[in-house]
């Protein structure tokens, strides 16, 4: 049951108690298992993680800095047939992405036709005017994206978030892998799974041919950090480790000579693509945040000299935004000229009056979100809070509409994962790594699945005691 | 390779080797304590808090030198930044920082090796399991060592590893030896004469030494063939020599990697023409303890040369 009160989708079970096709596979091996064995697997997982050091760090957590995050050993299954239908859907959504950035800082056609108000990017803070007249090298701005994604039923698949700024998790789903090849190496020899694991060479490449005009056949790329206390610094450590990149932190780059050159023990050596895991506001300290200490100098200079590749592109997080994000369908009929192969969730834009209005008839219903935020901070959700929180909420609300949209409460699908008690299901998201250059769009199969490890709970960030699966498409 | 994570690997291996050395000082420092009375034992604890460069702080805070009390203090106490706890944990911040030049292996074993101990000294140690903590730091430093070893390239990374592990190591033999020499021998008239073994069997031992020693010099005890064994036998691998060969191994790498040599390397120069061609006869005739300041003296510009040259900070 999920928290709205209807039955929801379970991805391994129908109704009737029977293994549905994909999942058939793995429930065949799982048969031949004994209990006692799996239960020590799964202390043997926990441990697994802990060793090679899979830390995600919870703001305002002090004590757990480094904290595990949880990983179940019960894969989440997508079959092939499945994947196509989605991965159509994501890149056409991913290819308006990028051509609906390049609008926004070129012609604005699609404000011009009206589609979309002007005042959504206008009052957005990610929105930057340094970026208006100017083209990234090779036309990119998002050069990885993550499309979250929601499953309902058997054949609804619902966007719920594109992240375009820097999407996190990836290192995630490469070492769930690993975790499970480790673990149970025989049942990949039973069932057939779509490797990820090239996902990293395919990074280092796409990054490569979006390096700028002039720079070396092969480009120097630069994993940029904001440092070891970062939440995702393991990531950007495992990225920069399995491309081949350098690791670099603000204090190592230097402008210089109009490049930006990064300090090693035999002198300064120009960079040409920075996959930059640092906000904008922190990237160039003369252009946006003057006290920040993570970016480098005069980069946004070097930036629009046409000298460095920076990715993602400053301002691309404006598609992040949630107000933006209910005009997809719409964005995506504008520059691709065909309907949105992947639906949205309906979303009530409560600047809207008639929306605010609905929206606070129906606040205990709904799930409302503020349009800026992001990793589950800051939101309602209606049916699982109490009536004093709602009315905190509602206050909220009131004093800044504008700040927010609502949906309704998802019947997520669920996935079983392992308890003490045997499989149990719990909710589940999906976050496909989509990767832009000048040579095309390339999605890893599978991605990132968050699964809510308190049972009914429909929340699924790591931030929020959410935990992770290894997701397969499977090959066949 | 980026100048910062070239500090950081320096000092990765640096805090491991010190938490090493500090492991071993308090294995032979319980050791005396357990096998003579009170007097020598608060005579050795404060050679070793003296070794450490500890002394002052942790007489700010204790008024005995009472087994437990200076174990913890060096071990774990909040209160001691050097704290073997906290080198521990440097090197594993070190480790974080220089990830994804380091192998899975190496970052694998200090990882694992601060978990284990970071678990181990949260609470006060007791006398009991004194030996497994200490026994637990040396393998950690070993097990990193060994992971670098088998796993890392041969190429600049590896390079100041070594020079990390060594420059470390010679400082920790050096201060032993002056400390000791100090303690042990209040007057040179002292030198040549048959000595208290069980006393100098404890420096030996607080530099692992105690058995090649002994295969080497048929048990003979005696300050001379104790300082020609720890500054001057290429075989024994914490000797001064021995670590300066490793050094100069490295330097000549990175030279070779760069095409050109750096100010460290003429230092190293310098100071392999102080302890090359000499006799132990030449180090007491200048006075061992001037010998050892001038060498310490000696390592730590080489540091800094090290540091300066290969743009460590800036």
């Amino acid at each position: 049951m999920s928290a709205s009160g209807t039955p929801g989708f379970d991805e391994m079970h129908a109704p009737d108690g029977s293994v549905r096709p994909a999942y058939r596979g793995y429930q065949q091996w799982l048969c031949e298992q004994e209990d006692g064995w799996m239960r020590r697997k799964h202390l043997e997982a926990e441990d697994f993680f802990r060793r090679t050091g899979i830390t995600f760090n919870v703001y305002g957590d002090n004590d757990a800095e480094e904290r595990l995050i949880p990983f179940d050993m019960v894969p989440r299954i997508i079959s092939s047939s499945e994947w196509r239908r989605l991965s159509k859907g994501i890149e056409q959504r991913v290819r308006a992405l990028n051509a609906f950035m390049h609008d926004l800082y070129h012609r604005q056609e699609i404000i011009r036709s009206g589609r979309l108000p002007e005042r959504l990017f206008r009052n957005n803070a990610a929105w930057l005017p340094q970026m208006v007249g100017f083209t990234p090298p090779g036309g990119v701005y998002t050069h990885i994206t993550g499309i979250d994604l929601v499953r309902t039923g058997p054949d609804e698949f619902l966007v719920l978030e594109d992240n375009a700024r820097t999407p996190s998790g990836v290192s995630y789903m490469l070492e769930n892998r690993e975790t499970m090849m480790a673990m149970f190496p025989e049942l990949f020899s039973k069932v057939k799974v779509q490797s990820v694991s090239d996902y990293p060479n395919r990074l280092a490449k796409s990054l490569a041919a979006c390096a700028p005009e002039g720079a070396p056949a092969n480009p120097t790329v630069a994993v940029l950090t904001p440092g070891i206390y970062n939440s995702a610094y393991f990531e950007h450590a495992f990225l920069a480790d399995q491309m081949g990149a350098e690791l670099v932190e603000g204090s190592d780059l230097r402008v210089i000579d109009g490049q930006v050159q990064m300090r090693t023990t035999v002198g300064f050596k120009p960079v040409h693509v920075l996959y930059r895991r640092v906000d904008d506001e922190f990237l160039d300290p003369l252009t946006f945040n003057p006290a920040s200490m993570l970016g480098v100098p005069g980069i946004m200079d070097v930036y629009r000299a046409g000298n460095i590749t920076i990715a993602n592109a400053p301002g691309t997080g404006v598609a992040d935004d949630k107000a933006i994000y209910s005009f997809m369908p719409e964005i995506v009929e504008f520059y691709t000229g065909e309907k949105a192969l992947l639906p949205n969730v309906d979303t009530w834009r409560c600047a809207d009056a008639d929306s605010l209005k609905y929206v606070l008839d129906h606040l205990a219903e709904l799930v409302v979100k503020e349009v800026h935020g992001s990793g589950g901070y800051g939101m309602l959700i209606g049916p699982t809070s109490s009536k004093k929180e709602i009315a905190a909420f509602r206050a909220k609300l009131e004093a800044n509409p504008a700040n927010y949209i609502a949906q309704p409460t998802l019947a997520l699908s669920t996935c079983p994962i392992f308890t003490k008690h045997g499989l149990a299901p719990r909710h589940v998201d999906l976050r496909p790594f989509v990767l832009c250059s000048p040579g095309g769009v390339d999605i890893t199969p599978g991605g990132l699945t968050r699964v809510a490890l308190k049972k009914g709970s429909l929340v699924v960030n790591s931030s929020q005691g959410g935990g992770t699966k290894d997701s397969w498409v499977l090959d066949d | 390779m980026l100048g910062r994570v070239a500090n950081g690997i320096f000092w990765m291996y640096r805090y491991l080797e010190r938490a090493e050395n500090t492991a071993r000082l308090l294995e032979a420092g319980q050791r005396m304590a357990l096998t003579r009375g009170v007097d020598s034992a608060t005579r050795e604890w404060t050679s070793v808090l003296t070794t450490l460069g500890l002394r002052q702080a942790y007489e700010m805070r204790h008024d005995d030198f009472a087994s437990a009390h200076v174990c913890d203090f060096i071990l774990r106490s909040k209160s001691n930044p050097q704290s073997v706890l906290a080198m521990l944990e440097a090197a594993r911040t070190s480790a974080r920082l220089c990830r994804s030049t380091i192998t899975a292996e190496v970052w694998e074993a200090v990882n694992e090796g601060w978990m284990t101990l970071s678990a181990m000294l949260a609470k006060p140690v007791k006398e009991s399991t004194l030996n497994t903590v200490l026994a637990a730091v040396r393998r950690e430093s070993t097990l990193a060592r060994g992971a670098t070893h088998g796993s890392m390239l041969r190429n600049e990374a590896y390079s100041f590893a070594r020079l990390g592990t060594f420059l470390e190591r010679a400082d920790n033999t050096a201060r032993i030896l002056d400390v000791k020499y100090y303690l042990l021998l209040p007057s040179v008239s002292y030198v040549g004469t048959p000595l208290d073994t069980g006393q100098w069997e404890n420096v030996l031992r607080s530099l692992a030494g105690n058995r090649a020693y002994r295969w080497l010099n048929s048990g003979r005890m005696d300050a001379r063939s104790i300082a020609d064994f720890l500054i001057l036998d290429e075989r024994f691998p914490r000797s001064l020599v021995f670590c300066y060969g490793v050094m100069r191994e490295n330097l000549a790498q990175l030279a070779l990697a760069h095409g050109s040599e750096t100010q460290a390397h003429e230092m190293m120069r310098a100071a392999d023409i102080q302890l090359s061609g000499k006799s132990v006869q030449d180090v007491f005739d200048r006075g061992l303890h001037e010998f050892i300041i001038d060498f310490i003296a000696g390592n730590r510009a080489i540091a800094d040369a090290i540091a300066a040259e290969y743009r460590f900070t800036a």
